[in-house]
């Protein structure tokens, strides 16, 4: 079979069933804090990323991380170590396990674990103040995990 | 009033000592405030309580992290936008409103005879073995003695009241008891403020402990103390009392938050207010 089939295979299996290629939040491996595999089976858009880590209600990396190739982004915080030059200090796997889950990397990080449905204590839905009603999603999907890795691989010095 | 002053300015100096200029961040800045009666000095930063001390060697006055023009606001009573609420309360502790006509001032005289009360509230009841914060003895009021509907706990009515009785103390050294009966009320509310609450999994003290100066977007992170409350907000043009802040802080966690005047949230109050033990009420301040 040609290569051009199988990639039209996989794009409509894409379209047609994203959740089948899909990592489920609970069913991530972690190895040394890192992640493998994309959790989409695909590479994420990088642009696309950097909209979820300046966005308040989607990564808000900017709330606590100095990002200094986003400098339209105002008021960044200094809570945690500035992203510059990341993609130097860490592989595209170890990157993906700090954005679903910082804490397999760094014990008891004061980073949120974006990528995590399970083991909170009180959760509520989104910022609403109330309990959920549905299973709690992610904080981030799949997709905007993938979307930010594929930006902080970028993030070279 | 004159010896009142003099202590409060040697508690002032002893903070400042002590604290010398190791932590840059909080606004290096004293707060005096011109009130009718005159000029009042505030502790705005001190020593920290015992109990805290092997966490952090000084407290401050969450008005140290705001900005020169918030603060400024609330150096004189003339532009304390909090002001208009004390009046307004001034005239429901005046006002016949009970159900056979009673008013605060027929059982209790002035406002002044609330003095020192915020101080030390949450504070158990020596009587009742109860928790009691401000609101809950003014609740007691209205219910038991006036015949009336309890007030909401976060409605005007109630904040209103809270500030007026507030102010009675204001300059008054915060002194919450975390011994005796106030012990278990105390470590549950410290068990509260270090649990990682949420989706986000952050404790109070995550931000107001570990973080305390760092900034978290825009917002300066203080120390989370609540002697200053009910502060006025002026993103809300409004006031608000501790618990209402714990309310948003909890459910910017993503979490689902406690209710006012729960179990939970008034044993954090107590333990909140305790780690201020040493600053001065401030009445209202004033807050971005
Ligand atoms: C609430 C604070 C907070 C937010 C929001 C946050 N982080 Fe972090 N992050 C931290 C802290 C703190 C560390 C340092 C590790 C530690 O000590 O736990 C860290 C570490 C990292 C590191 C490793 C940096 C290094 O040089 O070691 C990366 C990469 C990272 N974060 C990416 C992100 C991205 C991408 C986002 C948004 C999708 C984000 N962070 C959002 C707090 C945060
Ligand atoms: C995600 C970070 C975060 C967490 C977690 C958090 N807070 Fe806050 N808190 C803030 C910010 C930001 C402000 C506004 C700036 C300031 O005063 O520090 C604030 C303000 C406050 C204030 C008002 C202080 C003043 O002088 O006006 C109090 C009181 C407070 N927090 C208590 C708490 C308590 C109690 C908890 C836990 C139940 C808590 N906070 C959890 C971020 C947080």
């Amino acid at each position: 079979m040609t290569r051009q089939f199988w990639l039209a295979t996989a794009a409509m299996l894409c379209i047609t069933s994203p959740v089948a290629s899909e990592t489920a939040p609970s069913a991530v491996t972690y190895v040394d804090g890192a992640i493998d595999v994309s959790l989409t089976g695909s590479p994420g858009d990088a642009a696309a990323g950097k909209k979820v880590m300046t966005t308040a209600s989607l990564g808000n990396c900017v709330a606590c991380h100095q990002i200094g190739t986003i400098p339209e982004a105002d008021f960044q915080g200094d809570i945690a170590p500035p992203l510059d030059g990341v993609a130097d200090r860490y592989s595209e796997a170890e990157l993906r396990g700090l954005v679903a889950n910082a804490k397999m990397t760094f014990e008891d990080s004061f980073m949120p674990a974006f990528y995590k449905t399970e083991g909170f204590t009180r959760p509520g839905a989104a910022y609403s103040g109330k309990a959920p009603t549905e299973d709690l999603p992610p904080i981030l999907t799949a997709q905007q995990i993938e979307d930010v890795v594929a930006y902080l691989i970028t993030m070279t010095e | 009033m004159q010896r009142h002053v003099a202590r409060l300015a040697t508690t002032l100096a002893l903070g400042l000592a002590l604290t010398g200029t190791a932590f840059a961040d909080p606004v290096d800045d004293s707060l005096s405030i011109e009130t009718d009666d005159g000029v009042l000095e505030i502790v705005t930063t001190t020593a920290a309580p015992a109990h805290l001390s092997d966490v952090m060697d000084t407290i401050y006055s969450g008005w140290h992290f705001r900005e020169d023009e918030t603060r400024a606001l609330q150096r004189d009573d003339f532009d304390n936008p909090g002001m208009v609420y004390v009046d307004r309360a001034l005239d429901s502790w005046n006002k016949a409103q009970g159900a056979k006509g009673e008013s605060c001032a027929g059982c209790h005289e002035g406002p002044e005879s609330m003095k020192g009360l915020r101080a030390v509230t949450p504070r158990v009841d020596a009587t009742t073995g109860a928790l009691m914060t401000v609101e809950n003895y003014v609740n007691e009021c209205v219910t038991d003695r006036m015949g009336l509907e309890a007030w909401g706990m976060t409605g005007d009515k109630m904040k209103d009241m809270l500030a007026l009785i507030s102010m009675q103390s204001r300059g008054e050294v915060v002194n919450i008891a975390i011994d005796g009966a106030a012990a278990p009320f105390w470590e549950a509310g410290k068990e509260i403020y270090y649990t990682r609450f949420g989706q986000l999994e952050m404790s109070c003290a995550n931000c107001h402990e570990d973080n305390q100066g760092r900034y978290i977007r825009a917002d300066h992170l203080s120390q989370g103390q609540v002697n200053g409350f009910p502060v006025y907000r002026l993103k809300d043009a409004g006031i608000l009392t501790a618990q209402q802040r714990f309310v948003g802080c909890v459910r910017d966690t993503r979490a689902e938050t406690f209710k006012p005047d729960s179990a939970e949230f008034k044993a954090l109050e107590l333990y909140v207010a305790s780690r201020g033990n040493g600053l001065s009420v401030e009445g209202v301040s004033v807050r971005h």
